[in-house]
């Protein structure tokens, strides 16, 4: 069996990201630099580490659905929903309060986050529900909620850009925790409870047997549809997070936009982990380290001079090398361009 | 097991209703596009107009040719999620070698038919060969083909050549004022080429048959690697094709257009009666499909005071319908 | 007239990394014979067929068919040279309509040159005849799985005479099949040895071997132990030339026979699910094995499947201890001290990429739920026991379970149901497809539990197998309890039972 790539399974997503990183320093002699300003650290490695936050915390939900066999491409429609929903509750109006000016929401911004969670998490039961309980293949189950979602967005936003005019509510995606963005303190934490949830709990177990074989595990008795329903519900609530930092840190929600594509850019996430898109054996470190990669490629790309554009033929190339060096068959194809075959020797 | 000492108990199985079975889905459909033109025709004045119907396919033509060509790779059990990008590259490499290159277009059609083609022949040939997931390799597809778009200009470019021009502007008289475009015929002609190339020819059964049960298919003796190889070169087709047809809709190339085109081809095909498991539907019940989402578009601008996003909501609503009944109807044919 | 010789395979090896599945293995198969493969698993049944038809090469050795040499590289290769095999999964694509199975890959056509388009009207025509030459009269245009599994078979050995085959094979084709159906079979396969077809009959029951083979060949170890002819091979050589000792067909008379049974553990009354079981009554108690004495399909699996919660009961109630309760999901059944080894272990068991320790810990911690939580540590404790007590053969406990053998995955299943410490046992199947020496390890291990207090429901299609080992059996024929009989009874008595106008 294939145990090479697993000496330490995460050592090829952890070689592409050094690989990276080296390519930044060397084209990029600032890119290491970090400074202390305005109270907290400042440099492209906060940058790249505050934009992964978010993709991170998807990935996470995500990888959890994938190692159930499962796939949620509604993500990015539930990242979209959740914005719309906090910057509907939130508002902001200028208000003139004691002379002063200052912004109030329409409801306080804790229930308006809450209420944004609780939306996200229904999104998560629906499709939970439908690939558990109905019994629909997930990418159809969630492609369902993609394109339905996308629509109550828009709904949400009535089409436009909804901007946020309150302070507080940018400390999510803008503000800073010792030194660090806030926003890597809520995918940390989000990921330190996930990993003790799958490790002191009997939960990790749970999902590695159903992903990889859900008829037997029902059998054993373990109880595959609920764990199936957490799993999606999950994974909105981790999108739902996203949502919430993203449209913190760009102060506005858009129904259009907000979270396009990041489905498939968490589903290349946790590929260039490590977990297999067949479910059983899952990595969440692999997952976070995909997200980081990701967003260091867009980072370098941008960094380099090369137009953004690029941005997706490059990852185009790295999902195709990655897809490439995971292939059984291309490694043997490879193995064997390079030990010339004995002479005579049936193939 | 089970099945078997279950049917071996009822010996004589009822034999009307078994046949049609597999036509259930297609019947659905039917049954779907019919309600919703009738409910049009009821409820929106000038709705049951001749036009009214020719411009379904008109403004769905680019749909229609991807359709046929996804609903090949469906059936195979497989996906192809580069089917937009594609699209979008057609049109700015048509735009690029007519605007810049001073190519015209009979010459410009075939290349990027045949760049649209060699594009799906290339990953079909990654997934065959190696094995790859094609939710993966079409979606790296995806990514490369916009990207490439995206070197070639990141701005629009809009179309003046004459030949261009003039067959996006023709307009074929069906009497009684209706006409139709050239886009449309050529969607239509594509739905028959798939419905003969599926029914009559051993790639179509073959495609079928891996669908089915690919181990089988293998030790059956049929051509699997190629025919995979090929479906994803014909869907690779159907999307330049279909490319051709946008470009003389919206004679320009940019790379924004047709985002998010393969997840209504899906719908498209799913709604016609194509289980995404594959081996099961009917390329026509595809062009069904795209006649449904053509319509819930047309209800709802007819209507005027729904806004347009709500056709996202109810295609979501129609998917979940018919997945629905799907699950039912593999449910009782005892299919897990 | 000697017959000749159709297909003769010489000194054929074939390794796989490290394994010697094959080792110098010589065969001859004449035209108009029957030939019986046999061994146990792991004996290198299944490698020589693939080797025979091409899906795998040979490392070592040659190949004649004819007298003349052949390498096939691929199935299709094998089908062209004219050696079509007919596989235990019936390999064939249920979404087709059976004419269409029967031509996939050769379809008629129209036009001069043969290249328009396929030719239903034809295919379906010839696909009737081919199909009435096997006395079998269906509707070919329908889809192939609205036919059951027998039927399907025909439909596969069809195809192997429409591309004129030579040789037919046939990988354990009665393994799915009741006995009407099996008796068919071996009525066309004598329709077609009487054609001249030289047939390779692969299986592993003993009974229709004896009935439809000619001759015989026993693989052991990868080798050829010997080519018998069945008249002059009584079933106990027959089984030592399979095993390599001394094991009688039937070990004796089996010790355990309890005299008193303890109490009611599960006492199902009434019970039944439309369309799959006829409401009966079933009481399992203390320390008693009762066996499910039946003919494929009469309900066996339906039972045990509506004990443990894995199919919902339509009528009557299940009451344990004087309550009654109900099951919805195996969870609840395993709650109150039921457990199950499923009739298909890849399927239902193991959960191939866990460790062994995962798998057997796996049961236990779904029992006792998501919070409390059996370390690594504990797992390991667990696991090391019942590899023990059990003789579980693994390099260590961290190995996956899907590298074991067939017998020792069956072994992880039960060590798993073990660690649970059920008051019930249901046993589907227990040892199906494993080898005679791990056979009677897990029978006596379950006669050993039963002794101690165990409740076991026991299903086996082996009937000596029920017999010797039940204290009760209850007899199930077409989804109906047709009555129960004592453990004692002879197989002849259960088969009257099910014969009976009852």
């Amino acid at each position: 069996m294939m145990r090479r790539f697993s000496s330490h399974r995460l050592f090829w997503p952890f070689a592409a990201l050094v690989l990276l990183l080296a390519v930044n320093a060397v084209f990029n002699p600032g890119f290491w630099q970090l400074q202390w300003r305005d109270g907290h650290l400042y440099g492209s490695v906060i940058d790249i580490l505050n934009r992964a936050a978010p993709l991170a915390l998807v990935a996470i939900g995500m990888t959890l659905v994938i190692a159930t066999r499962g796939i949620d491409i509604s993500v990015g429609a539930v990242v979209a929903i959740s914005a719309a929903v906090a910057a509907l509750m939130i508002g902001g109006e200028l208000v003139v309060k004691d002379g002063v000016q200052t912004h109030v929401t329409r409801y306080p911004m804790s229930v308006a986050i809450l209420t944004a969670l609780v939306v996200a998490a229904l999104c998560g039961l629906w499709n939970g529900l439908l690939v558990a309980k109905v019994g629909m293949q997930p990418i159809i189950a969630t492609l369902i909620l993609m394109v339905a979602g996308r629509g109550i967005a828009q709904l949400l936003t009535g089409g436009q850009i909804i901007t946020v005019y309150y302070a507080p509510f940018f400390f999510l995606g803008n503000g800073f925790l010792l030194g660090l963005p806030f926003a890597v303190f809520i995918a940390a934490v989000v990921w330190a409870t996930v990993h003790l949830l799958l490790t002191r709990t009997a939960l990790g177990l749970f999902i590695q047997s159903i992903g990889i074989n859900p008829a037997a595990s029902r059998v054993a008795g373990v109880r595959e549809r609920l764990i199936i329903v957490c799993v999606y519900v999950f994974c909105g609530v981790a999108a739902g997070v996203a949502g919430l930092v993203i449209s913190s840190n760009v102060k506005s929600a858009d129904g259009n936009n907000a979270g396009v594509l990041m489905e498939l850019d968490a589903i290349l996430a946790v590929t260039l982990g490590g977990t297999a898109l067949t479910g059983g054996r899952f990595s969440l470190a692999g997952s976070v380290l995909g997200a980081l990669i990701i967003q260091t490629l867009t980072s370098t790309i941008y960094s380099i001079g090369v137009p953004p554009e690029v941005n997706m033929v490059v990852k185009a190339a790295v999902v195709f090398a990655v897809m490439l060096l995971q292939s059984p068959e291309f490694r043997s194809a490879v193995r064997g361009l390079v030990v010339r075959p004995v002479p005579g020797a049936a193939r | 097991m089970m099945a078997a000492a279950a049917t071996a108990a009822t010996p004589a199985v009822r034999r009307g209703l078994r046949i049609d079975s597999r036509f259930v889905p297609l019947v659905g459909t039917l049954a779907v596009f019919a309600l919703a033109a009738g409910y049009g025709g009821v409820a929106y004045t000038g709705f049951f107009s001749a036009q009214v119907f020719l411009n379904l396919l008109i403004d769905n033509a680019f749909l229609c040719v991807v359709g046929v060509g996804m609903t090949f790779v469906i059936l195979s059990g497989g996906i192809d999620l580069s089917v937009g990008s594609v699209i979008a590259l057609t049109t700015m490499i048509s735009a690029g070698l007519v605007e810049h290159a001073h190519w015209n277009a009979w010459q410009t059609i075939p290349m990027v038919l045949a760049i649209g083609t060699v594009f799906g022949a290339l990953m079909g040939w990654l997934i065959e060969r190696f094995r790859l997931q094609p939710f993966i390799v079409t979606l790296a597809g995806m990514f490369l083909a916009r990207g490439l778009c995206y070197l070639i200009s990141i701005d629009s470019i809009s179309i003046t050549d004459a030949d261009y021009t003039a067959i996006s502007q023709a307009r074929i008289r069906l009497g009684d004022g209706a006409s139709i475009t050239i886009g449309a015929l050529i969607a239509l002609a594509t739905v028959a080429l798939g419905v003969w190339i599926a029914h009559a020819t051993e790639f179509g059964r073959t495609v079928y048959a891996i669908g089915g049960n690919e181990t089988s298919a293998l030790l059956m003796g049929l051509p699997v690697a190629r025919t995979r190889i090929l479906v994803y070169t014909l869907s690779g087709f159907c999307s330049a094709l279909a490319g051709v047809v946008f470009t003389f809709y919206m004679l320009s190339g940019y790379g924004l257009h047709a985002v998010g085109l393969e997840l209504d081809a899906i719908a498209a095909v799913v709604i016609g009666g194509t289980l995404l498991s594959g081996g099961v539907g009917y390329v026509a019940g595809t062009l069904v499909g795209v006649l449904i989402l053509g319509i819930v578009q047309t209800m709802i601008s007819f209507d005027g005071t729904l806004s347009s996003w709500w056709t996202r909501i109810v295609i979501g609503a129609l998917l979940f319908l018919f997945c629905l009944l799907q699950r039912a109807f593999e449910g009782r044919s005892g299919k897990g | 007239m000697t017959p000749s010789v159709v297909l003769e395979a010489r000194g054929l090896t074939r390794r796989f990394t490290g394994v010697l599945a094959l080792s110098g293995v010589d065969f001859r198969l004449l035209a108009g014979e029957v030939h019986a493969l046999m061994g146990q698993n792991g004996a290198g049944k299944s490698t020589l067929i693939k080797v025979l038809t091409g899906v795998y090469p040979a490392d070592a050795g040659e190949l004649r068919l004819n007298g003349a040499a052949i390498h096939p590289e691929s199935a299709a290769d094998a089908q062209r040279l004219g050696i079509s095999t007919v596989y235990q999964e019936v390999n064939l694509c249920p979404n087709l309509s059976v004419a269409e199975n029967v031509f996939a890959g050769r379809y008629p056509r129209l036009g001069a040159s043969g290249l328009w388009r396929i030719d239903w009207a034809r295919m379906e025509r010839d696909a009737r005849a081919l199909l009435a030459r096997l006395n079998l009269d269906i509707d070919v245009s329908r889809l192939l799985s609205s036919y059951p599994v027998a039927v399907q078979q025909m439909v596969a050995i069809a195809r192997a005479l429409s591309v004129d085959a030579k040789v037919l094979i046939l990988d354990e084709p009665t393994s799915s099949l009741d006995e009407h159906e099996v008796a068919r079979l071996f009525d066309v396969l004598r329709q077609l040895r009487g054609e001249g077809m030289a047939i390779l009959f692969v299986t592993h029951f003993l009974a229709q071997t004896y009935a439809i083979a000619d001759r015989i060949t026993v693989l052991r170890n990868g080798e050829r132990v010997g080519e018998y002819l069945p008249a002059e091979l009584p079933r106990a050589a027959l089984i030592t030339a399979m095993v390599g000792r001394e094991l009688s067909a039937a070990a004796g008379r089996n010790v355990h026979t309890q005299e008193t049974a303890g109490a009611d553990v599960l006492e199902a009354r009434g019970i039944g699910r439309r369309g799959q079981l006829s409401p009966l009554d079933v009481t399992l108690r203390r320390g008693e094995v009762v066996g499910v004495g039946g003919l494929l399909g009469s309900g066996r699996t339906e039972l045990a499947r509506l004990l443990f919660g894995l199919d919902r009961i339509d009528s009557g109630e299940l009451v344990m201890d004087g309550v009654p309760v109900r099951f919805d999901a195996p969870s609840q059944a395993i709650r109150h001290g039921l457990a199950m080894c499923p009739e298909e272990r890849k399927h239902d068991g193991i959960v191939a990429e866990l460790s062994v320790r995962e798998n057997i810990a796996l049961a236990l911690q779904a029992r006792m739920g998501l919070w409390n939580f059996l370390t690594p540590a504990r797992q390991q404790a667990i696991a090391e026991r019942f590899v023990r007590m059990l003789g579980i053969k693994t390099a260590d406990l961290e190995t996956p379970v899907a590298l074991l053998s067939g017998g020792n995955q069956q072994k992880v299943v039960l060590a798993r149901w073990l660690a649970t410490e059920p008051r019930l046992m249901i046993l589907d199947e227990p040892t199906r497809g494993i080898d005679v020496a791990a056979k009677q390890e897990i029978m006596n291990e379950i006669l050993g539990l039963a002794r101690e207090g165990l409740a076991v429901l026991f299903i086996s299609s082996e009937m000596d197998e029920v017999v010797r080992v039940a204290d009760r059996i209850v007899v199930l024929r077409d989804r109906r309890k047709v009555g129960e009989l004592p453990g004692d009874s002879s197989e002849q008595a259960v088969y009257h039972l099910i014969a009976s106008d009852a």
